[in-house]
């Protein structure tokens, strides 16, 4: 019982980072834009977190040079693909390799060197019961801000008119347009949004998750939120399932090893990519039939007439 | 007053030409920013950067050695992005190019094979990159899926595969444990052109595959129909022209190259397989595929600026102590100035008024 709560702990914690990126991913694509810069934008957000965390010796001021430092970013990405129309899948892997080689930069200097990580939440009795106590009641405050943005995501593209206006502009970008709607206004501030979510779920990781710095720390953790906003078919909720399945697996993937099950450690690491293949594969099969999740609009340019 | 993007009449072939110019100038701007920024005076880090690396014959074989991959696997990313098909996982058919043709090498180890072995590692490696890149293919002309978020996710399916086999059957049991195969046989290694050196005879198969290209796009039908399917697809369903099909075959071109890149790659540089066989050729390589303009002529020029960022990288890392990140830094930046000059062809900048009387009318 006490190992299976320790696992269970732990694919938590591990499935924050994720679910943060995706989430912010996926409000980028329902607006119809396609940034496969999460990568870059979470590796400076865990950059810049660290940094801040480091000299000001607050996770909390960490956090938040994190969420900047991922939407200036993104700030980048959105002037190009907006503003100047241009290619939106060479410039998102522009942001990852810019993003990765900038952090790297950063972050020479605090190779080494420790803070004090997140706090966890204790509410007495409450985080003391068996079993749910430290899982429901003892965890970082990144923890609950990634299950609350789920939530808030959700009531926001599903219960709110500005809400109901940025889907319809990743659904048609032409008919938003020509019903008033600013489409490249709305696109801006949702990949703003974006790189501020990839930034935090960056920053989790120096921050919460190992309390230091280590260059290249995302490791690949910014495609696997890509992955997860198609394996949701960017449906909030199941992003929520999502995330701590792929978390799930990446530390049952630890203890294959340690226990010998003799599943090859690299066949569970590429079951989130193969699985959302898979997915990919049978949501675009059905799209004659009941109609694809997916925005109609994604990846495409648009440039307004006058 | 607002900027607005408003569309030329023709392509602008004037900045088409000037575009990769003016934006490795912009780079060098912001290069030299950034090492001021650093602390390190600018103009002498520019020429340790990218004029030193110029002057040395070691440092220029090594350009040739570092651009050979990028330049194959480039000339076939630019078929498939002129056909209008997305091929972003050209580091996992490199990948599977090396996989597919150092399992010959492995067999065939220490049994005292012919020098067919080479040949048929060469022809495996193509092979291998091309089917790898036909699932993405098949599963968007079949079933309509996204070929650029499958062939991303491939890539690190292909890092893994390779993990596996190098950590557990293909290990050399000589090897102390450590994550790689043997060491490939004479036979299984890529001759090279000026003894001593690592210039190796795939720089040629490399300009081979160059002029091939330039022939295919400029001067046969299958040229036509690439760049006609991608400017115009609806004008080449009309001309009979079988876009699925196309998708397929530039994907399987792109595909073998890119798996050609990699068998060459280990058999003459690497001469073994391990982790990290690629410092991310398949995504350099689409930087070369933009900067060259997808003409074949214009890749090779902008593989060898590219490879130049490699190896400049490394010398400032020695000489001015700086990160080795700044080599990604630099092709970041390059490729998003690429593409933001890019937009200049085909748009020009408007400074507009805001017209807020129109709008209280409404």
């Amino acid at each position: 019982m006490e190992l299976v709560e320790a696992i269970l702990l732990t694919v938590i914690t591990a499935s924050t980072p994720l679910l943060l990126a995706a989430s912010g991913e996926l409000v980028v694509e329902r607006a119809g834009v396609l940034n496969l810069g999460i990568e870059g934008m979470m590796i400076i957000g865990a950059a810049c977190g660290f940094a801040a965390a480091f000299t000001t010796g607050s996770v909390f001021i960490g956090a938040l040079c994190g969420i900047a430092a991922g939407a200036a970013l993104a700030g980048v990405f959105a002037a190009l693909t907006l503003g100047l129309a241009a290619n939106q899948v060479a410039s998102g892997l522009a942001l990852t390799i810019l993003g990765v080689g900038l952090s790297g930069l950063i972050g020479t200097s605090y190779i080494g060197q420790k803070i004090v990580g997140a706090a966890h939440l204790h509410i007495p009795y409450l985080s003391d019961l068996p079993f749910v106590g430290k899982m429901v009641f003892g965890q970082d405050a990144f923890v609950y801000v990634s299950v609350a943005l789920i939530a808030a995501i959700w009531y926001f593209l599903y219960r709110t008119r500005p809400g109901l206006v940025l889907r319809s502009v990743g659904d048609n970008h032409a008919s938003a347009h020509a019903l008033g709607y600013p489409v490249l206004k709305i696109r801006t501030l949702a990949v703003l949004f974006g790189g501020a979510c990839a930034g935090l779920g960056g920053a989790y990781l120096p921050l919460a998750y190992t309390p230091f710095w280590v260059s290249g720390m995302t490791a690949g953790r910014g495609w696997i939120a890509l992955a997860l906003v198609v394996f949701a078919s960017w449906m909030p909720w199941r992003l929520l399932i999502g995330a701590y399945l792929f978390g799930g697996i990446t530390i049952l993937q630890l203890h294959a090893q340690a226990t010998g099950l003799g599943i090859p450690s690299q066949l569970m690491s590429s079951l989130p990519y193969l699985a959302t293949v898979i997915v990919l594969v049978v949501i675009s099969w059905m799209r004659g039939k009941a109609g694809s999740p997916a925005p109609a609009s994604l990846g495409l340019a648009f440039v307004p007439d006058r | 007053m607002r900027l607005a993007l408003e569309r030329r009449a023709e392509r602008s072939i004037a900045i088409a030409l000037l575009s990769p110019v003016i934006a490795i100038a912009l780079t060098l701007v912001t290069g030299a920013i950034l090492f001021a920024l650093l602390g390190k005076p600018p103009l002498e880090a520019l020429r340790i950067y990218f004029f030193d690396p110029l002057t040395d014959p070691w440092a220029l074989q090594e350009i040739a050695v570092k651009a050979t991959p990028l330049v194959l696997i480039a000339i076939g990313l630019s078929m498939c992005y002129l056909a209008n098909a997305w091929n972003i996982g050209a580091e996992g058919q490199f990948l599977i190019g090396a996989i597919t043709g150092g399992w010959l090498a492995v067999v065939t180890h220490g049994t005292g094979a012919g020098y067919w072995v080479l040949p048929a590692m060469m022809l495996l490696g193509a092979l291998g990159g091309a089917l790898y890149a036909l699932i993405p293919a098949f599963f968007k002309v079949r079933f309509g899926a996204s070929e650029i978020l499958s062939s991303l996710m491939l890539v690190y399916v292909a890092e893994l595969l390779l993990d596996y086999l190098v950590r557990g059957p293909w290990r050399d049991p000589k090897g102390f444990n450590f994550p790689t195969t043997a060491e490939f046989d004479d036979v299984a290694t890529m001759p090279v052109l000026i003894e001593g050196s690592r210039l190796h005879l795939g720089a040629i198969i490399a300009l081979l595959v160059v002029a091939a290209a330039a022939i295919v796009l400029g001067r046969t039908l299958k040229g036509f129909e690439i760049r006609l399917v991608g400017a115009a697809p609806r004008a080449a369903r009309f001309a009979g022209f079988d876009d699925k099909a196309l998708t397929l075959f530039t994907f399987a071109v792109s595909g073998a190259l890119a798996g050609l890149a990699g068998i060459i790659e280990v058999s003459a540089t690497v001469h073994h397989l391990q982790p990290g066989i690629s410092p991310g050729y398949g995504f350099t390589a689409i930087i070369v595929a933009f900067l060259g303009r997808l003409n074949p002529v214009g890749i090779l020029i902008a593989a060898m600026f590219l490879a130049l960022t490699f190896i400049g990288g490394e010398s400032a890392q020695i000489s001015l102590k700086v990160p080795l990140d700044l080599t990604k830094v630099f092709q970041g930046m390059l490729l998003f100035y690429v593409l933001a000059c890019d937009t200049l062809i085909l748009y020009r900048i408007r400074v507009m008024q805001t017209q807020k009387a129109v709008h209280g009318a409404r």
